[in-house]
C-alpha cells in the first residue's frame, strides 16, 4: 500500500498547509463582532478548484491501483508485460496535446482555435494509438486473462483512457461553446479547465508508465535495501 | 441567473465569490422532481436513504428470527440468512448511513450553514442523486434476479464471493452488487465535489472556517475522506467485476471447485482485503464525523451553552480523519500478517482514540453545570454519547491483536460495531431530524410518538446488543446459520437469543412509529414558526421558513460571531445569532 499512502502524504500536506492559512490558532469564541482577515484570502474559482479536487480522486484511483499492482507483483512470481515502443509515441502525443491546451487557454483569437485542435488531435491519436498497443499485446499472446501483469496492464490504461474519453467529451462541449459565444472571457474559463485536466491525466500517465515499466518495485525494492 | 446586489460593511472582508442567483426551475418536474436546488436533492436522498434502510431493518428481522428461533420459519433458508446479512450489511453501511449523513444532511445543512445560496454546481449535484437512486435500483434489482442477491458477506471477501458455493456468486446477484457499488462511488463524487468546493468558496463573508458550526466541520472533513477512501473501493469492485465477467485473476488464486481445476490463477485474495479496508476503515469515521459534529451543535443549542473546547473539537476532527487511513489492517488481523505490522496497527488504532476522547469530554463538558433542556433532540444526543463511550470501549479490547485473534470472528464484534457504528449514529441521525424537521417542513414532530420512539429505541437497542456482547464471549461464532451442538460454548445462550430477537423487533415495531410521525406531523404537527430551538446558526435565520430557492433573499447573510453564543452574561436574550453584530463578548470586550 505504499503508493496509496505516498500520495495521501502529499495530499495531506496541501491539506496541513491549507488549514495552517485557516487561523486553526485562532479563539473565535473571543472574535464576535470582528473579521479574521488572515483566514479570508482570495481563491481559485470554484470550477478550478472542483476540477483540481477531481483530479485528487482520480490520482487516488491511480494510487489505489498502484498500490494494487506493485502489491501483486511482491507476492507472485511475475513477468512484466513488455511494452511496444508505441508506447513512447503516444506518451510524446499526450505531452504535446497538454501542451497544446495549456497555449490555447492562454492565447487569443484565431490561434486559439489552432492550438485547441492540435490539443484535440493529439490527444484523439493517443487514444487511438493505445488502443494499437492492446491489439499487439493480445497478438503477442498476452491478453485480459492470459496473466494478472496483462489484466492490471489493460485495466490500469483502460481507466486512464475513459478518463480521458472523458476528457473529450468536456472538449467537444468547449468546441460547440466557441462556435455558440463571442465574448472571449466565457470562451477561455474552459479551455483552461481541460488543460488542468490534461495536465493532472499526463502527470497520472507518466507516473503509471513508471510503474508499468516495473520501475515502481524497483524503487521500493531499493528503500527496502537501504532501511535494512 | 442574475448579479446580486452586495452589502459594504466596512468590518467585514471582500466577498471571495459574487452573489448569484442559483438557475431557477421552470415547471413541476424541475422543481419537484430533476430539482438542482440542494434541499430537494436532499429530502430525495433522505427519502431514498431511509426508504432503503427499512428494507435492510426488515432483513434484520429475518436474520434474528433465524438466529431467536432456529428452524421454526421454512423460508430462511441457509442460502437466504447469508444474503440478509449481507444486503442488510451493505445497505446499512453504504446506503443507508453514508447517504443520509452526507447526501442528506450534506446538502441541506451545508449551503445554509455556510450562508450560501445553494451548491455551486447544482446540476452536478442533480445528477449525483439520480446516480445514487440508480445504485438503489440495481442493489434492489438483485432481490430479484435468478439466484437472488449476493451471499457474500458484506465484505465480498474473493474467492469466495465469485463462486459457485455462495449465493449469487456465479449468478447475477455479484455482478448487481458490484455494479451498484461502482454506480454509489461514481454519484457520491458527484456529490461529494460539490460539498468540498461549497465549503471551501461559498461561504458568506465573516464565515471563517473557524466560525463554521461543528455540523459543517464534520460533513466537510468526512467528505473529504470518503472522496480519498472509495475509489479503493471503486478499484476492488472493477477487479472483482473483471474476474467474475471476464476470466481475469486478480484476487483469484490457483483454485480446485468441486474436483475440477478452475482457470483462475495468480492473483491475491489479500490485495482485495487490502483495498476494501482500506475504503472500509475511513468509512467508520465517514459515517462518525457528521454524527459528531452535528451531535456538538444538537447537544450546544439543546444545553443553551457554547461548546466547549471548539478549536480543540476542530482539530479532533481533522486528526481523526487523517489518522483513519493508517488503521485499516486492524481489520485483518485474523488474516495473518508480520507481528510488527499487527504492531503497528494495533498502535495507531489505540491512538486515534485520544482525539475521539478528546471529543467525548468536550461534549460532557459542555453539559456540566447547563441550562439542559430534554428536549427529543438532546435525548437522542444523549443515547448517543452513552452508546458511543460503550461501543468504543469495546473497539480498546477489538484493537489488539491478542484480544481480536480469539474475539474476532464471534457475536462480540457484531455487539461492538453495532453500537458504535448502529446505533450511535443512527441516534444522531433520529436526533437531527427530530431537530431539523421544522426547519424542512415548518411543523414540529409529535412529541409523545417522540418520546415513545426515543425510549424503545434507547432501551431497546441496550436490550440487543448488552447481551450479544456476553453470546460471543461465551464463544458463538457469528455469520451461522445455525450453531448445532453447543457444547463448545461455556454457557447456553438458546434463551438469549430469543430474547435479542424479541427486542430487534420491538425496536424495529418503533421505527414504524417514527416514520408514521414524520408523515402524520406533516399536516398536523404543530406549527415551528422561526427558529423554535433558539438556535444561534444561520440555517435558522432565512427570510421565510421552510427556506425557499436561494435561501436568503435579495442580500446574503453578514457573519460576525461563531456559532455557539449560548447564555452570554448581558446579552438580552440567551442567544445570540450569527449574525448580530453585538453585543460583543465580555471577554471580547475586555481584550478589545
Amino acid at each position: 500500500m505504499t503508493v496509496i499512502l505516498t500520495f495521501l502524504a502529499s495530499i495531506a500536506m496541501i491539506a496541513g498547509w491549507w488549514l495552517s492559512r485557516q487561523g486553526l490558532m485562532s479563539k473565535p469564541w473571543l472574535e464576535s463582532g470582528a473579521p479574521l482577515p488572515q483566514a479570508e484570502l482570495p481563491s481559485p474559482p470554484p470550477h478550478r478548484l472542483g476540477t483540481a479536487v477531481f483530479l485528487a480522486v482520480v490520482g487516488g484511483l491511480f494510487a489505489m491501483l498502484g498500490s494494487a499492482f506493485v502489491m501483486q507483483i511482491d507476492e507472485t512470481p511475475w513477468q512484466l508485460v513488455p511494452l511496444p515502443d508505441l508506447v513512447w509515441f503516444n506518451t510524446a502525443l499526450l505531452l504535446l496535446s497538454s501542451l497544446s491546451l495549456h497555449v490555447a487557454g492562454r492565447s487569443r483569437g484565431h490561434s486559439t482555435h489552432i492550438w485547441l485542435a492540435l490539443g484535440s488531435v493529439t490527444a484523439l491519436g493517443f487514444m487511438v494509438g493505445q488502443v494499437q498497443i492492446w491489439t499487439t499485446l493480445t497478438d503477442n499472446g498476452y491478453g485480459l486473462s492470459e496473466a494478472p501483469a496483462a489484466s492490471f496492464f489493460y485495466l490500469i490504461t483502460g481507466l486512464h483512457g475513459l478518463h480521458i474519453l472523458g476528457g473529450l467529451v468536456a472538449l467537444a462541449l468547449v468546441w460547440f461553446r466557441l462556435a455558440q459565444s463571442d465574448d472571449p472571457k466565457t470562451k477561455q474559463a474552459p479551455i483552461g479547465l481541460c488543460a488542468l485536466y490534461w495536465h493532472g491525466l499526463l502527470v497520472i500517465w507518466l507516473l503509471l508508465l513508471a510503474l508499468l515499466l516495473g520501475l515502481g518495485n524497483e524503487f521500493l525494492a531499493m528503500c527496502r535495501s537501504v532501511l535494512t | 441567473m442574475a448579479d446580486l446586489p452586495h452589502d459594504t460593511d466596512p468590518q467585514l472582508p471582500p466577498a471571495e465569490v459574487a452573489d448569484v442567483m442559483p438557475p431557477h426551475a421552470h415547471g413541476w418536474w424541475s422543481h419537484y422532481v430533476f430539482s438542482q436546488d440542494a434541499k430537494y436533492i436532499a429530502i430525495q436522498y433522505a427519502a431514498t436513504a431511509i426508504a432503503i434502510g427499512f428494507v435492510a431493518l426488515v432483513l434484520s428481522w429475518m436474520m434474528r428470527l433465524q438466529l431467536g428461533f432456529p428452524g421454526l420459519f421454512d423460508f430462511i433458508t441457509p442460502d437466504a440468512y447469508y444474503q440478509f446479512i449481507t444486503m442488510h450489511g451493505m445497505i446499512m453501511v453504504v446506503y443507508l448511513l453514508t447517504a443520509l449523513f452526507l447526501g442528506g444532511f450534506g446538502n441541506y445543512l451545508i449551503p445554509l450553514m455556510v450562508g450560501a445560496r445553494d451548491m455551486v454546481f447544482p446540476f452536478v449535484n442533480m445528477l449525483s442523486y439520480w446516480i445514487y437512486l440508480a445504485a438503489v435500483l440495481v442493489l434492489v434489482a438483485s432481490f430479484f434476479a435468478p439466484g437472488g442477491p449476493t451471499g457474500a458477506g458484506w465484505t465480498l471477501y474473493p474467492p469466495q464471493a465469485i463462486l459457485s458455493g455462495t449465493p449469487g456468486g456465479q449468478q447475477a446477484g455479484i455482478v448487481l452488487m458490484l455494479l451498484s457499488l461502482i454506480l454509489f462511488i461514481i454519484g457520491f463524487t458527484m456529490g461529494g465535489l460539490n460539498y468540498v468546493v461549497t465549503v471551501l468558496q461559498a461561504r458568506t463573508r465573516g464565515m471563517t472556517m473557524m466560525r463554521l458550526p461543528l455540523t459543517v466541520w464534520g460533513i466537510f472533513t468526512a467528505t473529504v475522506m470518503a472522496l480519498l477512501a472509495f475509489p479503493a473501493l471503486l478499484v476492488a469492485s472493477i477487479m472483482m467485476l473483471f474476474d467474475r465477467l471476464l476470466g481475469t485473476s486478480f484476487f483469484m488464486p490457483s483454485l480446485v471447485e468441486l474436483g475440477e481445476h478452475l482457470s483462475y490463477g495468480g492473483g491475491s485474495p489479500i490485495a482485495f482485503q487490502h483495498l476494501f479496508w482500506f475504503f472500509g476503515h475511513p468509512e467508520v469515521y465517514i459515517v462518525a464525523l457528521p454524527a459528531f459534529g452535528i451531535v456538538s451543535d444538537l447537544l450546544s443549542v439543546h444545553a443553551r451553552k457554547n461548546i466547549f473546547g471548539y478549536r480543540m473539537m476542530v482539530w479532533a476532527i481533522v486528526g481523526i480523519g487523517a489518522l483513519s487511513f493508517i488503521v485499516w489492517a486492524h481489520h485483518m488481523y485474523v488474516s495473518g500478517m508480520h507481528p510488527y505490522f499487527g504492531f503497528f496497527f494495533a498502535t495507531t488504532t489505540l491512538i486515534i482514540a485520544v482525539p475521539t476522547a478528546i471529543k467525548v469530554y468536550n461534549w460532557v463538558l459542555t453539559l456540566w453545570k447547563a441550562d439542559i433542556h430534554l428536549t427529543l433532540p438532546m435525548l437522542f444526543a444523549l443515547g448517543f454519547i452513552v452508546t458511543f463511550v460503550n461501543g468504543g470501549l469495546t473497539g480498546l479490547f477489538l484493537g489488539n491483536v491478542v484480544v481480536d485473534v480469539p474475539l474476532s470472528d464471534t457475536m462480540f464484534v457484531v455487539a461492538h460495531f453495532h453500537m458504535v457504528m448502529g446505533v450511535a449514529p443512527i441516534m444522531v441521525i433520529l436526533g437531527a431530524i427530530y431537530h431539523w424537521y421544522p426547519l424542512a417542513t415548518g411543523r414540529m414532530l409529535n412529541q409523545t410518538m417522540g418520546h415513545i420512539h426515543f425510549w424503545v429505541t434507547f432501551i431497546g437497542a441496550y436490550a440487543i446488543f448488552f447481551p450479544m456482547h456476553y453470546v460471543g464471549l461465551v464463544g458463538v461464532p457469528r455469520r451461522y446459520y445455525e450453531i448445532g451442538d453447543p457444547s463448545f460454548m461455556t454457557a447456553p445462550v438458546d434463551g438469549l437469543n430469543a430474547f435479542i430477537t424479541v427486542a430487534a423487533l420491538t425496536v424495529g415495531a418503533a421505527q414504524m412509529v417514527f416514520l408514521f410521525n414524520l408523515v402524520w406531523s406533516l399536516r398536523h404537527g404543530r406549527a415551528a414558526g422561526h427558529n423554535p430551538w433558539r438556535a444561534t446558526t444561520l440555517e435558522w435565520l432565512t427570510p421565510v421558513v421552510p427556506p425557499e430557492h436561494g435561501n436568503w433573499g435579495a442580500k446574503l447573510p453578514l457573519v460576525y460571531r461563531w456559532a455557539y453564543d449560548y447564555s452570554l452574561p448581558g446579552a438580552p436574550e440567551d442567544y445570540v445569532v450569527q449574525t448580530d453584530p453585538g453585543p460583543k463578548s465580555p471577554a471580547a470586550a475586555e481584550r478589545l
